[in-house]
């Protein structure tokens, strides 16, 4: 399936690059639909891979690349449930997006996040699952979940450790900041910086430089080079799902979804 | 070193020409979220141009609860 046109989403491979165009309003939040369109696209990588060198993600809503997870979702559907059965629901969610990013991040496909605006989240850990990080000089990178009493669950941690130092992983994690594209720059999160609104179009003559090599050494070289870390990735789901028992995380959730200040985005 | 009004002037410079507001219309002491008439991912984004403009870093947490031009400008004279 080189096109690919669903709710949230759409791909289309074009002169060996695939553009992954994320499409849901108001920003790209991740839930069961785009997990269900991230699914499709993990099924049609075969395919893709026989034909692309490289794979672009980026965002088509003004906003920013992602703002994370589906939170108003995930109370919803949690409200609904006892506590059991929502935190299994919640591992079924969790096992599935994981299985999802771990194939995107060993795709032997070069691939490349575009990102502007918010990438926050579960936006910020997709972006991470990537090769490289470009970005326009508005984008914003964040990992919110502390404020939840959660961690990260897309596999953020163990993706930003294997790419940063700790201390700045600690410094995100732990205070729930936000940091502009010239500090991810800084701290080797970023490998490009363009000018506002520019992300795309350098994301796009980064890929063609790829679809000058050959495929299988490019391949090799990724699979030297980047590493997943299967063993972390585990342990963050188990302690996600440990943390989502926890009374403190509803009450988190609910004063997120019904919060209608000026102020949600904010840590 | 930029003394604080000049700090203040540049934030209401650079909030009136991005939100196309009429800088005669700002006010040190005004609240950002009313006069520009932002929402939280806005914020942000005024966040990251105060960052570009003058070089610095501003944590979220220092300038969450400010609301007005004045405090804003203060927490990056902090910084510069």
């Amino acid at each position: 399936m080189n096109d690919y046109k669903g709710q949230t989403l759409a791909w289309r491979l074009s002169e060996g690059v695939v553009e992954l165009t994320l499409d849901r309003p108001p920003a790209n939040e991740i839930g069961l639909a785009m997990l269900e369109d991230l699914e499709r696209l993990a099924a049609a990588l075969p395919a893709l891979e026989s034909k692309a060198s490289a794979l672009i993600v980026h965002s088509n809503q003004k906003a920013g690349f992602s703002a994370g997870a589906d939170l108003r979702q995930l109370y919803e559907g949690a409200q609904k449930l006892d506590a059991r059965a929502a935190a299994k629901g919640v591992r079924e969610f969790l096992e599935r997006i994981h299985a999802v990013l771990n194939r995107l991040d060993v795709s032997p496909l070069t691939t490349i996040a575009a990102v502007h605006g918010v990438c926050f989240g579960g936006g910020f850990e997709l972006a991470l699952a990537c090769d490289l990080i470009i970005a326009d000089k508005m984008a914003r990178f964040c990992f919110p979940e502390l404020r939840l009493g959660l961690i990260p669950g897309f596999g953020g941690i163990p993706r930003l450790k294997r790419d940063i130092g700790n201390g700045v992983v600690r410094d995100l994690l732990l205070t729930g900041r936000s940091i502009n594209a010239t500090k991810g720059l800084a701290v080797g999160l970023v490998s490009q910086v363009a000018a506002e609104g520019e992300a795309l179009r350098a994301a796009r003559a980064t890929a063609a430089q790829t679809t000058k090599f050959d495929r299988a050494t490019a391949a090799a070289a990724k699979k030297f080079i980047k590493l997943l870390p299967a063993e972390e990735l585990r342990q963050e789901i188990d302690i996600f799902c440990e943390l989502f028992t926890r009374p403190a995380v509803m009450e988190g959730l609910r004063k997120f979804v019904e919060n209608a200040g000026p102020h949600p985005y904010l840590p | 070193m930029k003394t604080i009004e000049q700090t203040t002037d540049e934030v209401l410079d650079l909030a009136a020409t991005h939100f196309k507001v009429a800088r005669e219309d700002l006010q040190p002491g005004d609240d950002f979220y009313k006069k520009l008439g932002i929402d939280s991912l806005q914020a942000l984004e005024l966040l990251t141009r105060l960052e570009n403009h003058f070089n610095v870093e501003l944590p979220d947490y220092e300038v969450q609860g400010v609301s007005d031009f004045q405090t804003l400008a203060s927490r990056i004279q902090a910084r510069l």
